[in-house]
């Protein structure tokens, strides 16, 4: 799992399951990966029918130029198995699954995965886990959750559902979710894989929307989940690094090196102390714009973390 | 599979098609397409294949096309079959 935190999911963009119009634009979208949805875009009457075109679709859409993964139904529902059978033939890249409320619930789709890795013939751990945190006992549960099976590469927050869970109103400010928000990120964080962010409603409030992506950015979110192709040009703008953060990365880069030479692993550095958390911020700042085709730069990890 | 019921699949957005399946003596199939001068016989085809990987040998197809691609013919052709099988 070591190197899944430089596979770029910025822009994570829902999809609904049972319209053809939207799943063959899935190629041409510009975002990082795809949620193709077969739960709360699909209507109770139609989930037959979605999970047919969404296996048929994901199939034919070999030339992969993006990550898709599907949204299935809780694994409580009756349609939550199903779903699965009949979607992973097609072999998405994995599966967000809503309701994760508990480790257990993650551990019981890591079982049904594995058993339909082996019967596909697919090397096990093919199929990865987005896990949905949106309750209260999700929040509570994520550093759990993020740790329980080596299939969960990000932990996607939801806050309508997690609001619905509290009994309150979701904000545009969303001073409601800074504790969640926060907890979440720790988990994700301290298990070393990626954290997405919730969802934005309101399409025409693009003003609002770039706030909280800035926001969720600096608070730690590696992408965000969004609802329309609209979105996603301004989560890119707001995730790339600035030209002057890359400049500035460079110069601590180059810094901690001439440091090393002289025999200390701390320098100034335009007044600034450069140490050795500074110098791996800076290395995600390089690592983050090489992978976005900013910069072309080589960076061993022994420039990060000096030679033994 | 036999056609039992009377059934239907599919929406009337774009690149969708609605299916309407019932039971006949024989094999009917009618379509009605926004590109049914260009596209006709290929859709006909296009049924006619799935069809028969359902093994479905009669029955009324009704369509109706709003230039759906093959992913999509095959897929609200699958599903209105099998509706067609519950009570």
């Amino acid at each position: 799992m070591s190197d899944s935190g430089f596979v770029l999911r910025r822009s994570l963009l829902y999809v609904p399951g049972n319209m053809p119009s939207m799943l063959q634009n899935v190629p041409v979208f510009d975002c990082d990966a795809v949620f193709i949805d077969l739960e709360d875009a699909v209507p109770l009457n139609e989930k037959d029918a979605a999970r047919n075109l969404v296996s048929r679709f994901i199939a034919t859409y070999t030339e992969r130029n993006k990550e898709v993964f599907v949204r299935i139904n809780a694994l409580d529902t009756e349609w939550g198995l199903d779903d699965l059978k009949k979607v992973l033939p097609s072999l998405p890249d994995g599966i967000r699954l809503p309701k994760a409320d508990t480790p257990e619930i993650v551990e019981r789709l890591d079982t049904l995965l594995t058993e339909m890795e082996e019967a596909l013939e697919v090397e096990i751990g093919t199929f990865k886990i987005i896990p949905s945190i949106e309750s209260a006992l999700g929040v509570i549960n994520s550093i759990k959750i993020a740790r329980c099976s080596s299939r969960v590469i990000a932990l996607a927050f939801g806050a309508e559902d997690y609001t619905a869970s509290m009994e309150i109103e979701r904000t545009k400010s969303g001073e409601e979710l800074f504790h969640s928000r926060a907890r979440v990120l720790w988990a994700a964080k301290a298990a070393g894989i990626q954290v997405i962010d919730t969802i934005f409603a309101d399409v025409g409030d693009m003003e609002s929307f770039r706030t909280e992506v800035a926001l969720v950015k600096n608070l730690g979110f590696t992408g965000k989940s969004l609802v329309n192709p609209r979105q996603i040009d301004v989560v890119h703008e707001v995730f790339a690094p600035q030209a002057n953060e890359i400049v500035y990365a460079q110069q601590v880069i180059e810094a901690i090196i001439q440091a090393r030479k002289m025999g200390t692993g701390v320098i100034a550095l335009n007044g600034k102390m450069v140490d050795a958390p500074v110098v791996k911020r800076a290395a995600r700042v390089i690592k983050t714009a090489v992978s976005q085709g900013l910069l072309e730069y080589e960076l061993d990890d022994e420039v990060i973390y000096g030679a033994k | 599979m036999e056609i039992r019921n009377k059934a239907q699949a599919g929406t009337m957005q774009s690149s969708d098609m609605m299916v309407f399946v019932e039971a006949a003596d024989e094999l009917i199939i009618e379509i009605d397409s926004t590109v049914f001068k260009q596209f006709e016989h290929l859709i006909r085809q296009r049924i006619e294949q799935q069809l028969k990987v359902l093994d479905v040998s009669r029955g009324r197809i009704r369509v109706s096309d709003r230039g759906a691609l093959d992913y999509a013919i095959d897929a609200r052709i699958e599903t209105a079959v099998r509706r067609s099988q519950e009570g």
